[in-house]
């Protein structure tokens, strides 16, 4: 068993009066896929935005219990080096409108880098570690937004790895992509875990189950606040789950 | 996909298991009827109805994997299609016997038997009986069932026993028995590996329900 990257203790969520998500305990391992599953309004984005605190820019959020990682609790590290080690890439691929390179290496230019040498070593490590480079080395200069949408995905996973994180949250980072493009970034993400802790929301349950070692399942009642139903082994997950509502949800029976 | 297409295609595929069940259930207690009334008309066609017996599994098998391949099955779902794809093996290995009995009488032929055909039917009865409520248990997952049928093939394998005793008996006491012994014993045989098959049943049906490989004794 890995060691554990991030952490939740009684965690709880609220805006306001509303209770968005109740006593999360988890423990997530490092450089392993963790997927987090469940129906829409479950609270999953909500948790996995917890990680990069994004959560903390909606007015009237408090929270309850702890989150840490790598043991330090993550809202007294600093919001700017938090989001430096904790990447995130969305659900529609957003590239800047500019070039390729300058995608790449916005993050370490706003760090200071300014070496041009060291710039471009960086660019291409990011854009290999994103398996896009083969595909765009030669037109850098190129705008990012020309790139297909599957390229413009993987040139955001570039942009997020050119900060070097140790953590990668991903929410939905495939469903605005045909299924090529899609599997390119299954087949991604099982490459990065070799280097990075990763994080991923999907309402595809079969590419939790292809690209994730754990999953979170994540469910809410009638109160409308999620709870974590079940954290586990991916393939005990899926071929044996212990809650009835993980397997009713898994087979398909509601949500 | 929508739960209620998946559930009656389940469903339907339940069907055929049931029916290869009960297929093979008829097959092995005529297989030794006609043995016991040297009926080689009916051997022959349990013979013939073995290859309908290893159609209906092939059958499954092909729709158990379109369905995995189709529907994404996971947990009880995908344990179900597994245990069926074990099910149907052993529903076909158990008609396979019963054809093999079959054969027998037709090897045993015009010569006259060495001894009354009284304990096989037994045998196949009790055979018959567990193979019925394992489909039962099956149907309603009932897993109380399931562990309880396997106690009763110790009856089975006792019959056994006293058939080998038996046999051995007359062979020593004229050799040139031994040929037709033999057939019978391996009638036998299959009947008590036929009821070995029955606690492999049982064994899925625990399986689809909780998840754990547990081996009976």
């Amino acid at each position: 068993m890995n060691n554990t990257k991030l952490e939740t203790k009684n965690y709880s969520m609220n805006y306001g009066s509303f209770r968005a998500l109740e006593d999360i305990n988890m423990q997530i391992p490092e450089k392993q896929v963790t997927a987090l599953i469940g129906p829409s309004g479950c609270g999953k984005s909500t948790f996995l935005r917890t990680f990069n605190r994004m959560n903390d820019l909606i007015p009237g959020v408090w929270i309850e219990g702890e989150v840490t990682m790598e043991g330090k609790d993550i809202f007294e590290i600093d919001v700017v080096n938090l989001r430096q080690q904790v990447g995130m890439v969305f659900q529609k691929p957003n590239p800047f409108p500019k070039s390729i390179f300058d995608n790449v290496a916005y993050g370490p230019r706003a760090n200071g880098l300014t070496d041009r040498n060291a710039l471009a070593e960086l660019v291409e490590h990011s854009l290999r570690g994103a398996a896009l480079w083969d595909e765009v080395k030669d037109d850098l200069d190129k705008s990012g937004l020309a790139l297909s949408g599957g390229q413009q995905q993987r040139l955001c996973i570039a942009r997020a790895l050119a900060v070097e994180p140790s953590v990668i949250l991903m929410d939905e980072p495939a469903s605005a992509l045909d299924p090529i493009a899609t599997l390119r970034i299954e087949e991604l993400i099982r490459e990065l875990r070799e280097n990075y802790t990763i994080v991923i929301v999907t309402h595809n349950m079969q590419q939790a189950a292809r690209v994730s070692d754990f999953t979170g399942f994540f469910y809410t009642g009638e109160s409308r606040t999620g709870k974590l139903i079940e954290f586990d082994l991916t393939r005990n997950i899926f071929t044996n789950p212990a809650d009835k509502r993980t397997e009713d949800y898994i087979t398909g029976r509601f949500g | 996909m929508s739960r209620e297409t998946f559930d009656r295609e389940l469903q339907a595929l339940q069907d055929r298991v049931i029916s290869l069940g009960s297929q093979v259930s008829a097959m092995l207690m005529d297989s030794v009827l006609f043995l016991k009334t040297r009926d080689m008309k009916g051997s022959r066609e349990i013979i013939k109805t073995d290859h309908k017996v290893n159609e209906m599994r092939y059958a499954i098998e092909e729709e158990v994997l379109a369905l995995i391949a189709l529907r994404q099955p996971a947990a009880i779902d995908l344990r179900t299609l597994a245990a069926i794809l074990e099910i149907a093996g052993e529903l076909e290995r158990i008609g396979d016997y019963a054809k093999g009995i079959g054969k027998i009488n037709l090897l045993i032929g015009e010569e006259t038997l060495i001894k009354p055909i009284i304990d096989l039917p037994i045998m196949a009865q009790k055979v018959q009986s567990m193979l019925d409520r394992v489909l039962e248990a099956f149907i309603d997952r009932d897993i109380e069932a399931a562990r309880a049928i396997p106690k009763d093939d110790d009856e089975i394998d006792d019959f056994y026993k006293q058939v080998y005793t038996e046999l051995a008996a007359l062979i020593m006491a004229k050799p040139s028995r031994l040929e037709q012994a033999n057939y019978l014993l391996w009638a036998a045989h299959n009947l008590e590996r036929s009821g070995d098959r029955v606690i492999n049943l049982c064994e899925r049906i625990i399986f689809t329900v909780t998840g754990k490989l547990e081996e009976i004794d």
